[in-house]
């Protein structure tokens, strides 16, 4: 057998099929791309002598890592951080609280049409704005401190809690909840013993993730006058109190980390 | 099953007498708790400002409306900087997260004594700082402007993107790697025939989704002076010039909305 002969029972050899199948899509796509970053590098002004300068900035920064100081500015850290915290607890325990009959009205299957179109209007309103500018919002009209971010807070929280419970409950087991409402049970028992129960455990679970995101949240609030910790942090900046800053920063993520822990704890037992 | 005796009934109840007093215990903390934290809310806060609200939500309303349309002829290169900060945020985000997932994921993981830990605590550090703080940081070291906007999206992206995706590649099938592995692949082989190809579509999913998110959030980096849409913002706030700033609200919604579309496309393509 030649070698030619072998070569035709052989076969092309494999390859590894492309992602995108359609050739003509896939080129435009890779073409489009790179056709974006060149515009995009050419439009960016950067400073090279500014970075190169503040590289020496940075470093002392990532040093600061290693020497957090958290005694001589320690009231100010420990006023900021109570004020994010209690910004945090009040702002959940609002938000859930409304979030939950805006979450039911938010689900087709349980509520009729026009309460469903309010309640999906509120979502989207509250989805779309981003906290910090609700915040400036807010801070322009009810003036500086921890009601602006406790109020921005809030709302973001029924965006967001209400249009994952609505999708739970839209995605629940109507067999239960039908049962039910054969025993005679009222609108109410019948939320309360059918609906409820099935969509609790992601309830809690999504609340305590919520919580988290407050807290990460209530950290920024303070750079525009809403209250917590971010004032302080940018105070520490502008003054270039690196090592001030790394121990606010150590201490957000620390406190993140925790809450992180504890929400997977009780995730855990609830599921 | 807990049951009520009276006299010679038996009545179902749904939970035991100490179960019951647990739980209005924990309820009475929570309620507490909360009333503290509304007391310190409210002690920072000047309520006549409060009450004074409406009028001052009213005032600024009629300041804002009508929007001032032809400022939107000095948007344009504002909002093409949002998407480069966006874009290559994203970009090098995902360059970044690549490896990071590799090292965090138990399956692939050189060492999950040593490196596995470093790898989440480099996720965790990047997801619980906001990128506001982010930019912050980045621009007392580099300087304001877009490349610290492009920088601290990257960094905040980087723990999301390896967090979202480790967790794809721990869920992979494992028959398909041990497959490859029994031709006698290489271990950058069994990487790149057995790995990658089932997490290609998750990485495509996250990398969008991630995108999306990152218009969202670079379009209030200039709050800081990260560059983009957000300059434009806080400088129409500071000259208290309203029209301007309904006008730029709008502009950002419009943005925002597209993304989710754009985003939402292309991920239902890809799943």
């Amino acid at each position: 057998m030649s070698h030619r002969e072998l070569e035709d029972m052989l076969g092309k050899g494999w390859r590894k099929p492309p992602f995108v199948s359609n050739p003509k899509l896939r080129w435009s796509l890779i073409l489009g791309f790179f056709a974006y970053l060149v515009a995009a590098f050419m439009t960016i002004e950067v400073d090279w002598g500014r970075v190169y300068v503040g590289l020496d900035r940075g470093w002392a920064f990532i040093l600061a890592f290693t020497s957090p100081d958290f005694t001589s500015r320690a009231s100010d850290i420990w006023d900021g951080l109570l004020e994010s915290i209690v910004m945090t607890v009040a702002a959940s325990v609002v938000g859930i609280l409304i979030s939950i009959p805006i979450g039911l009205g938010a689900a087709r299957n349980i509520a009729p049409l026009p309460i469903y179109l309010i309640c999906r209007g509120i979502v989207a309103i509250s989805r779309a704005l981003q906290e910090i500018i609700v915040a400036i919002l807010l801070v322009a009209i009810f003036g500086f401190g921890p009601l602006a971010g406790f109020l921005t807070l809030s709302f973001a929280t029924i965006g967001f809690l209400s249009k994952l419970l609505a999708e739970d409950i839209e995605a629940m087991d109507k067999v239960q909840a039908e049962a039910i409402k054969a025993s005679g049970a009222r609108w109410l028992q019948w939320i309360n013993y059918g609906v409820q129960p099935q969509v609790m455990p992601r309830l809690v679970g999504l609340s305590m993730y919520r919580i988290d995101i407050n807290f990460r949240e209530s950290a920024i609030l303070g750079l525009v006058g809403a209250g917590g910790i971010g004032a302080t942090l940018n105070t520490a900046f502008d003054r270039y109190e690196y090592d001030t800053a790394a121990a606010i920063l150590i201490l957000i993520i620390g406190i993140v980390m925790s809450l992180e822990y504890l929400s997977g704890i009780i995730r855990a037992k609830v599921q | 099953m807990p049951v009520l005796e009276k006299g010679n009934a038996q009545t179902w109840r749904r939970r035991t007498t100490g179960e019951n007093l647990f739980r209005w215990f924990g309820w009475l903390i929570g309620v507490a708790i909360f009333a503290v934290c509304w007391q310190r809310i409210s002690e920072a806060t000047t309520w006549f400002f409060v009450w004074d609200a409406p009028r001052i939500a009213g005032d600024i309303w009629t300041r804002a409306t009508p929007p001032r349309w032809e400022y939107i002829t000095q948007l344009g290169r504002p909002i093409w900087d949002t998407l480069n900060i966006a874009t290559l945020g994203t970009l090098i985000a995902i360059c970044l997260a690549v490896p990071v997932a590799f090292m965090a994921a138990r399956n692939t993981t050189p060492s999950v004594l040593f490196i596995r830990p470093v790898a989440l605590l480099v996720i965790v550090s990047s997801r619980s700082i906001n990128s506001l703080i982010w930019a912050l940081l980045l621009i007392a070291i580099i300087g304001p402007g877009v490349f610290a906007g492009i920088i601290a999206i990257a960094i905040r992206s980087i723990g999301f993107c390896a967090k979202l995706l480790y967790e794809a590649i721990e869920e992979i099938d494992h028959t398909q790697v041990e497959a490859i592995s029994a031709t006698g692949a290489s271990r950058w082989q069994v990487m790149a025939y057995g790995i990658v190809p089932q997490i290609l579509p998750a990485f495509a999913g996250i990398s969008v989704f991630r995108w999306d998110i990152n218009i969202r959030e670079s379009t209030v980096l200039g709050l800081v002076g990260a560059g983009g849409i957000g300059l434009q913002l806080s400088a129409s706030l500071n000259v208290l010039a309203w029209p301007q700033v309904s006008l730029i609200l709008l502009v950002i919604l419009a943005a925002v909305m597209i993304s989710e579309w754009v985003s939402a496309k292309v991920r239902g393509a890809i799943i």
